[in-house]
């Protein structure tokens, strides 16, 4: 009897607090049919505001990604004066607002910021431009690879690498011939926890770009700006094409996922 | 022909290797022997360039190799847990230092075709390490090795991680491999009687240092100190003297040399008996003989009988 | 994690490989995040203790902060036990589409906050079709925090339940205890640590969050206003040292809770090998 009960209030709470309200979402997007939801979403705004996001996401993912792996290799591998700062470094965007990030930025390269001087000097243009919102997604996605590569590296040790040093193998030929293949999986998950947190951003990147419609929105600051403009279509239609990537990468997570964290 | 001199290595305050001198003869099969903790895995891992001393050279053929790195020591390492490359295929892992070193493609196939007949196990090329046994995947760690024609074999207790059964076959089998392939070998091993079985030449370790270096039988007759016979064999010991098990010879009536004791207990273990004995004075000893000669003195728990050793040895020990 | 005998450091002599993934990982690590953090920390002092001061007590920024405290602990506590509730389900029961809750466990990871916070607003604001309406109230906020915040308990409470030895449930079943007591002594001390981890990660989670709740809370000063918005309005009305205060404090909150947090959870695994 207490295995329903328990049953009922799972599905019962993860249906009323995620699916229903998404599958709203998806009926109000589409209530005027398919062609005003299109035609939502290919305006020249919400075009230039996808294509900023993949852009965003094409730099800062391959940056993360690369970083997440050096990073790894050296918390597990390496001793060095700083590994405890580096360690718990990782994990602050973490434990960071948002908001909290995007005025840390400004506070940097803002026209008062530290290096606000210099950039205005030389013409160069990173709070209210693309630069401060890559900057921003970066930082808010850093955690993910490191996190993901770190355990399984702990886990295969270098015994392997060790024994290619014997056969003759160069540092990069045991980096690239076995400790990236061995960390694969770990590297791929990380790149989708990356990659969804990246299309996902929006606190952030709401406070450095200045949501310049047409120039500086990406799509999550599109959706609240057609939200603000009391269009509702719009706002839904964007939320849907977010939704079906969220869906995507739910998908792809659940492929790479480490298997420890499956269910039985 | 790979020679360790005054080698010392410390971990932080922890200190491995104390002025460790080792030389092992071309073409021999040497064992480091010892307990956990001893160095004997630190020994090997200087030797192959895995660790750098703080104190002493290592040289191989004559020339100084202290500082060279293990890519270019010409070394080969087998681990205790294999170290397989999960990813590869057998094939690729014995291939993997022949590719490497970028030898043309015909030459790897023939090379490692012969080195998976020589460890048995030519139908595996297309199988995974996670598919093999222990015993098959050491051995394919061996081949991996000797692909690349290594001046020195070097194994990290090898058979550590596998079951009795499989250790006894691949000890004689390490035997056989080395009598035809002639490399000079040298294993990490915990198990004297694996050492005593194999090796030509054993060097017992304690605590960082070496103990003595020997063959098996000098090892085992003329033991240079009380560690190095403990640990070879078993032993009693009585006030000042060492002795073993077998060489406690019992009768039943004194002859003036011996000592009294009752006999506690007795294991029969197929063709020998155990004697277990104590002395007036409560101390414990246990001899060694055979079945027959256990029932000629018809010895039974509670048995008075006399002890003397046949033979003992005596050590200046400082401390125990 | 298993360690052997021997007192083997883990670095290994490296030519440059090691080097550079130290130097990368730092220098990038600078750069990216603590760099942009100490122009924060310095910058929120620039008017001197006086501005910070009086930044941090004005009565919008403390009512915020105590909307946003007292949300995010109740928030902490409905998912102490309905994530473990949940993750019980995924481990020990068995039915069909369970597969597929453990997957849409993960949407809020996956989900934008801005298109959570429009999907509650759809189905519990003003159109929606039940006919409640929580717009512009706590209990939009909550809703939305809950949102965010489901996966972080179910997700370290997971892995710990599936682990769990059924021997040992078995061995205090023969000493005669009963279901409760079972759970009560032998596996909750066993998910305690688990689930303190999980109310960490939602705890921080929900002090910061700022896209799920901006749009269906309303952002009412001294009712539903947040601390995340509160810094947001500040940053627009150009008060930017006001701004640094307040989030200056609220990452001391953060901090505070979570080494709370750690202390309780040693505490909890004092006796784990």
């Amino acid at each position: 009897m207490g295995r329903y009960v328990l049953r009922f209030v799972a599905i019962g709470y993860v249906g009323a607090l995620l699916l229903v309200p998404l599958g709203i979402v998806f009926k109000r997007a589409f209530a005027d049919g398919f062609g005003p939801a299109w035609d939502a979403v290919t305006t020249p705004a919400a075009l230039h505001a996808f294509w900023l996001t993949i852009l965003i996401a094409l730099i800062a993912v391959p940056a993360n990604t690369v970083f997440g792996v050096l990073c790894a290799l050296a918390i597990v591998r390496q001793r060095f004066r700083g590994h405890g700062l580096v360690n718990s470094a990782v994990d602050l965007p973490l434990a960071l607002s948002p908001v909290v990030v995007g005025l840390a930025l400004l506070l940097l390269y803002g026209r008062e910021g530290w290096f606000g001087s210099w950039l205005f000097d030389h013409d160069i243009r990173v709070i209210f431009a693309l630069p401060s919102m890559v900057l921003a997604t970066i930082f808010v996605s850093l955690p993910f690879v490191v996190r993901e590569v770190v355990p399984v590296l702990r886990e295969i040790g270098d015994e392997q690498e060790q024994a290619a040093s014997t056969l003759g193998a160069s540092s990069w030929q045991q980096f690239w011939r076995i400790t990236l293949p061995a960390i694969r999986w770990g590297v791929a998950y990380g790149v989708v926890l990356t990659t969804a947190r990246c299309l996902g951003e929006f606190g952030a990147v709401s406070v450095v770009s200045g949501r310049i419609a047409g120039r500086t929105e990406t799509m999550t600051t599109h959706v609240g700006e057609r939200f603000e403009a009391f269009d509702l279509v719009g706002a839904y239609a964007a939320s849907v094409v977010l939704a079906l990537l969220a869906m995507s990468t739910l998908l792809l997570m659940t492929m790479f996922q480490p298997k420890e964290e499956n269910a039985r | 022909m790979i020679e360790a001199r005054g080698v010392t290595k410390r971990f932080g305050d922890f200190v491995a290797l104390e002025d460790v001198s080792v030389a092992v003869p071309g073409g021999s099969l040497t064992a480091l022997l010892g307990p956990s903790g001893s160095g004997k895995s630190t020994l090997l891992r200087v030797l192959a360039g895995l660790e750098t001393p703080d104190a002493g050279e290592v040289l191989i053929l004559g020339e100084d190799a202290t500082g060279v790195a293990p890519q270019k020591r010409g070394v080969g390492f087998v681990f205790q847990h294999y170290a397989a490359f999960k990813h590869m295929t057998v094939w690729n892992n014995v291939a993997f230092g022949l590719k490497i070193r970028h030898r043309p493609k015909a030459e790897i196939e023939e090379r490692v075709a012969e080195l998976l007949e020589l460890v048995q196990l030519s139908g595996f090329a297309h199988r995974y390490p996670a598919q093999l046994s222990g015993g098959q995947r050491q051995r394919m760690a061996l081949a991996r090795a000797l692909a690349v024609e290594p001046r020195v074999l070097l194994l990290d207790e090898p058979f550590g991680a596998l079951d009795a059964r499989v250790r006894k076959e691949l000890r004689a089998w390490l035997r056989r491999l080395h009598d035809e392939v002639h490399v000079t070998t040298v294993f990490v091993t915990h198990d004297q009687e694996e050492a005593m079985e194999v090796a030509d030449q054993i060097v017992v370790m304690n605590h960082g240092r070496v103990e003595q270096t020997a063959g098996a039988r000098e090892l085992y007759d003329e033991p240079a100190n009380e560690f190095v016979m403990s640990f070879v064999g078993p032993v009693n010991r009585l006030d000042d003297d060492w002795i073993r098990p077998h060489d406690l010879e019992l009768t039943r009536e004194s002859n003036g040399t011996t000592r009294p004791a009752r006999v506690e207990r007795v294991v029969h273990l197929g063709f020998e008996a155990r004697v277990e004995l104590a002395l007036d004075d409560g101390e414990g000893l246990w001899a060694q003989m055979t079945q027959e000669q256990c029932e000629q003195l018809e010895l039974q728990p509670g048995s008075r009988v006399h002890v003397r050793p046949r033979r003992a040895r005596t050590f200046a020990s400082t401390s125990s | 994690m298993s360690t052997v005998a021997t007192a083997r450091p883990i670095a290994r002599p490296r030519s440059g490989g090691g080097a550079l993934s130290v130097g990368v990982a730092t220098g990038y690590l600078s750069v990216i995040v603590l760099l942009p953090l100490a122009a924060l920390a310095w910058r929120s002092l620039e008017g001197g203790w006086s501005t910070f001061w009086a930044a941090i007590t004005d009565p919008q920024a403390v009512a915020a902060l105590q909307v946003t405290l007292l949300l995010s602990l109740a928030i902490v506590a409905i998912n102490a036990v309905v994530g473990t509730a949940i993750a019980w389900v995924l481990v020990r029961d068995s039915f069909r589409g369970k597969s597929l809750l453990n997957m849409v466990i993960d949407l809020p990871f996956a989900l934008p906050t801005i298109v959570a916070g429009l999907t509650l607003l759809a189905l519990y604001g003003p159109r929606g079709p039940l006919g409640v309406n929580v717009a512009y109230t706590r209990t939009a906020v909550l809703l939305a925090l809950l949102f965010v915040t489901l996966p972080f308990v179910v997700r370290t409470v997971q892995p710990v339940l599936l682990e769990l030895d059924r021997e040992l449930e078995d061995a205090a079943a023969s000493l005669g205890a009963g279901r409760t007591a079972v759970f009560r002594h032998v596996i909750f001390p066993n998910l305690f640590p688990a689930i303190l981890s999980g109310v960490a990660l939602a705890f921080a989670r929900a002090v910061g969050e700022f896209g799920a709740v901006v749009l269906i809370s309303g952002n009412i000063p001294f009712d539903t206003e947040v601390a995340s918005v509160y810094i947001f309005g500040q940053i627009e009305s150009d008060n930017v040292t006001g701004a640094a205060a307040v989030s200056v404090l609220l990452l001391a909150i953060s901090f505070a809770a979570l080494l709370g947090i750690g202390g309780i959870r040693r505490w909890a695994t004092r006796h784990d090998g």
